[in-house]
């Protein structure tokens, strides 16, 4: 799973759950894969990003790959820049951990690269 | 890639694994390689929804038309499905196929997707929905939601016998719907019920598009 997944992700199908966003990231094993460089879909996907939900995440799992809290003025065309959010967006991939709702700590399992948000049928919303 | 012929992306789509257990509750029966190829191609080269896009599949089960969007090069593609062995199967052909770096496959209740996804995420929504035989309402459930998550279009298969209801709910939700094709969908005899050994279905593809999304008259 990428990290642009998850600041896509909520729990709001928790019963009682009013945001889930984010969700909570643990990483147990995580992999990098290589994917291809885009500069113009980078330069579009980073302002429908949550930035700092994004930086946090790649923090959480050991990868944030020096980018900080705030993103920078001029990033449209700082290609290294791009290619450093390229990176940490699409190509680290959780493969086993945990995604975990903020509200009520219902853990969501990610096995194999795949994160499970089915829901028991008392658990819905 | 982007200019990847038909004929070479029905191919490349062509023995994509298909489900060896097929389940009736979820009208699970695989997207052929050439429906498949022809939805893509069209989005692609008549409309430019795909290459370069953020693209979502609802009820991807085997997969095909996430890792054919891949092949068409849309840069992120993430397929949804309730069913376990869907998705596996859907991982198993992209990692065939080598697209799987630009592939994600969730598992989740695409009925209620809109609780679990950002809404208004995905440039395009391409997807092969239940046609709401088994479960009544499931065809427009699946449109619903396809349309909380697109902001570009939605590519999606409606039984023609179904025309009036699919647009007159279009135009509920705010939504263009425009038939493209009109295609002959050849359902092999998946489930015993089946008498003969496949069925023929009149099926529509409809592009659904947002002519007044700058204005945020949508309302779901």
């Amino acid at each position: 799973m990428k990290l642009l997944t998850h600041n896509l992700l909520s729990s709001k199908c928790l019963k009682g759950v009013k945001v889930g966003y984010p969700l909570r990231i643990v990483a147990k094993d995580v992999k990098i894969s290589e994917s291809e460089f885009n500069k113009e879909f980078v330069k579009k996907i980073i302002p429908k990003l949550d930035w700092k939900v994004f930086v946090n995440a790649a923090v959480q799992i050991g990868h944030s790959n020096d980018l900080s809290d705030e993103l920078i003025d001029d990033y449209e065309d700082d290609e290294e820049y791009l290619k450093k959010v390229h990176h940490v967006l699409m190509e680290v991939e959780i493969i086993n951990g945990e995604l975990i709702c903020p509200e009520t700590d219902r853990v969501f399992p990610i096995s194999a690269g795949i994160p499970n948000l089915l829901l028991n049928e008392n658990e819905v919303s | 890639m982007a200019t990847m012929k038909l004929k070479k992306l029905q191919h490349a789509l062509e023995d994509i694994e298909t489900f060896e257990n097929p389940k009736i509750e979820l009208e699970q029966y695989t997207t052929s390689s050439h429906i498949a190829a022809c939805i893509l191609h069209t989005a692609q080269f008549v409309y430019n929804d795909i290459s370069g896009k953020c693209v979502a599949d609802l009820g991807c089960g085997s997969g095909v038309l996430s890792i054919g969007a891949a092949l068409l090069g849309a840069q992120y593609c993430a397929g949804f499905d309730v069913d376990p062995s869907a998705i596996s199967l859907s991982v198993e052909n992209a990692a065939d196929r080598d697209v799987l770096s630009q592939c994600d496959f969730i598992l989740c209740d695409v009925k209620k997707i809109d609780k679990n996804m950002k809404l208004k995420a995905f440039d395009t929504v391409v997807m092969n929905p239940p046609f709401g035989t088994r479960e009544r309402g499931a065809d427009l459930m699946f449109l619903k939601m396809a349309i909380s998550l697109a902001t570009r279009a939605v590519y999606s298969l409606h039984k023609t016998s179904t025309r009036k209801r699919v647009t007159s709910m279009a135009r509920e939700l705010g939504v263009h719907a425009k038939v493209i094709a009109e295609l002959r969908f050849d359902l092999p005899a998946s489930y015993k019920f089946h008498k003969q050994d496949s069925v023929d279905v009149q099926v529509d593809l409809i592009r659904f598009s947002f002519p007044l999304l700058e204005n945020n008259i949508l309302t779901f």
